[in-house]
Formats: structure tokens, C-alpha cells, sequence
């Protein structure tokens, strides 16, 4: 290689390197396998969403700063007491900078089901969490079937889980 | 019998007037964005659009506006606007502090872009009380970045530059 073309190849990596990150559309996360994740949640036991296989999973990103979002926490958790015995979970991760105000609120709302506390990688696993709510709906395969975000008509939703739920 | 009624009407006021505020304040916390300025509060004529000031970025030497971001700070560190400095919650005491701090040596009218992107403009419960901050702190030159849904459908979506990380 001459040193003419090293010095092209040094420059054109250099360039690049300088260069902000175009923004990217979210990538498609429905039809592909859910990114896996093992947290703890609020009350210290371990969540793994590979151990939810056989399962369908609501994956619930929310917010106590999130006025929507405080409208599906109860709901979801009509949805689990409902449907739990068929094999419905639901899992929520908040996206709050810290957990007092999550585990007041999730004493408030009396949410029984599984809350962990979310972070920039956990959002940018799931194609970047970059407004509120975003639910993930997800299959006994693991795999992610539905993507749901923001104000939505939750009994749309719940017919939706029903029929995921019957597969 | 008259004073005894007054007195009891007056016991009876206060105790409904407390049991209101308690309510009040546990509504208030129940919907975030209820006991806050709601983003719809900032005159249409201080917004900004996505477009321009991503054509303006794209533009712009390093004189630029102060961009902040008011809203979440896991939000910030997965994507944020190049340039832009984390200065929120808006919706927060805290928040408005740490706006208050970051804004303390720019002059008056200097130019400030804020942006949170969070939820649905007409449900963000920070964007309107930054923006009220910045104005009581003697601000001329403030503008908000409207962001219709969020930011990733706004602004990341449409391709525009994004840095990430703190």
C-alpha cells in the first residue's frame, strides 16, 4: 500500500470519527426476539425475561412523570389478576432518574406485578425509549409481537393481548 | 345558639377546606402534569420546529444557542440533541435548580433553546415550568423546541444529529 493511499485511509477514518451521529428510525424490534435482560426489581428479586418463555409478557416502559402512564398501571394490573392464570405477566420499567417517587407511586397504584428501575442501555436495547409510554407486547416464544406506544385505547390493547394470550 | 353555630361551621369549613387540600395534593401527585404549567402554556411565537433548528444547527458556527434539555435524564444520556446540556426535570424543584445554576453566567439575552420530548407536547410536565423559570430569571430570548409526540419520533425519527451518553 503506498503511503499516499495510508494517509486517505487515516483521513477518511478521521472524518468519520468526527461526525455526529446521524439520529437513526428506531429499528424494528416486532417480529425479532425480545432483547433479553436480567434485572432486579423493587423489592430485590431477580427478573429474567428469559425465564418468562411460555409466557406472554406485557414489557410496560413508563414514568411517574408520565400522565398517560398512569392511567395503564392500573389497568395492567386488572389485566394480570384477569388474565395471570392464562399466562399473561406484565413487567415495568421505569424510566425515572431515581425510585422514590416510583415506589410511592407503585404503593399508590397498588401494582403487584414486577417493577424494575430502567437505564439509558436497558432503553437503548429496546430501539431507544424516547418518549412515554411504550409498551412491548411479547409472545410465548419471546418474541416481540406488537409495539405500542404512546396515548392508546387500551381496550384495543387488551383484545389484543386476548388474542395473543389464545395462540 | 348563633355564635355556637358559627363556631361549628367554622370547624366544619376547616376541616373540609384541609381534607380538600390533602385531596388536591394527592390528585396533584396523581397525574404529574396536573399541578404543573402545561407545555401549551408557551406563547406559540417562542416555538421552535424540529426542521429549523436542526437547519440551524447544521449551519451554525460554535456561537449557537444555549440548547438545554428539561425533561429526563435517562432520555438525555440515550439520545440528545449535539451540544445540548442536561437541565432538568423541569417538573421538579431539583430541576429547576440545576436550571438555574446552568443558565446563571449566560447574559439575559442570550439565546436559550429548551426541549424535553418526553410524552406528548400537551402532556409534558416539564417544558412549561422551565419555560416560566427562565423568563422569571430574566431571560429575553427563550425558545422551546415543539415536539409534537416525542423525541424520537420528532427529532430522531427524521434523521436528524443526535449525541449520546451523559
Amino acid at each position: 500500500m503506498s503511503v499516499v493511499r495510508f494517509l486517505q485511509i487515516i483521513l477518511c477514518a478521521g472524518l468519520l470519527c468526527s461526525v455526529g451521529l446521524r439520529g437513526q428510525p428506531q429499528p424494528k424490534l416486532v417480529g425479532r426476539a425480545a432483547p433479553e435482560f436480567v434485572r432486579s426489581d423493587l423489592n430485590g428479586h431477580e427478573i429474567d425475561l428469559k425465564r418468562y418463555h411460555g409466557k406472554v409478557v406485557i414489557l410496560n416502559f413508563w414514568a411517574t412523570w408520565c400522565a398517560p402512564c398512569q392511567v395503564e398501571l392500573p389497568e395492567f394490573e386488572k389485566w394480570q389478576e384477569r388474565y395471570g392464570a392464562d399466562g399473561l405477566e406484565i413487567i415495568a420499567i421505569s424510566m425515572d432518574d431515581g425510585d422514590s417517587a416510583v415506589r410511592m407511586t407503585v404503593q399508590r397504584l397498588h401494582i403487584d406485578y414486577p417493577v424494575l428501575m430502567g437505564d439509558a442501555y436497558l432503553g437503548e436495547a429496546y430501539g431507544g425509549v424516547l418518549g412515554l409510554p411504550v409498551t412491548f407486547l411479547i409472545d410465548r416464544e419471546g418474541k416481540i409481537v406488537d409495539k405500542i406506544k404512546g396515548e392508546t385505547d387500551l381496550r384495543q390493547v387488551e383484545s389484543r393481548v386476548r388474542s395473543v394470550l389464545a395462540k | 345558639m348563633y355564635s355556637i353555630f358559627s363556631s361549628k361551621a367554622l370547624l366544619l369549613l376547616t376541616v373540609a377546606a384541609l381534607s380538600l387540600q390533602v385531596t388536591g395534593a394527592r390528585g396533584q401527585f396523581s397525574d404529574p402534569a396536573a399541578g404543573s404549567l402545561s407545555a401549551t402554556t408557551i406563547p406559540p411565537a417562542r416555538l421552535l420546529q424540529p426542521g429549523d433548528l436542526n437547519r440551524f444547527l447544521m449551519e451554525a458556527n460554535s456561537n449557537g444557542p444555549l440548547i438545554l434539555q428539561v425533561g429526563s435524564h435517562v432520555m438525555f444520556a440515550q439520545a440528545h440533541i449535539p451540544r445540548a446540556v442536561y437541565a432538568g426535570p423541569g417538573s421538579q424543584p431539583g430541576g429547576l435548580k440545576l436550571l438555574e445554576r446552568l443558565v446563571a453566567s449566560t447574559p439575559k439575552n442570550g439565546e436559550i433553546v429548551i426541549y424535553c420530548g418526553c410524552c406528548p407536547w400537551n402532556r409534558c410536565p416539564n417544558m412549561g415550568p422551565a419555560y416560566k423559570k427562565l423568563l422569571d430569571l430574566g431571560f429575553k430570548n427563550v425558545k422551546a423546541l415543539y415536539l409534537a409526540n416525542n423525541f424520537g419520533d420528532d427529532w430522531v425519527a427524521r434523521g436528524y444529529e443526535v449525541e449520546k451518553g451523559e
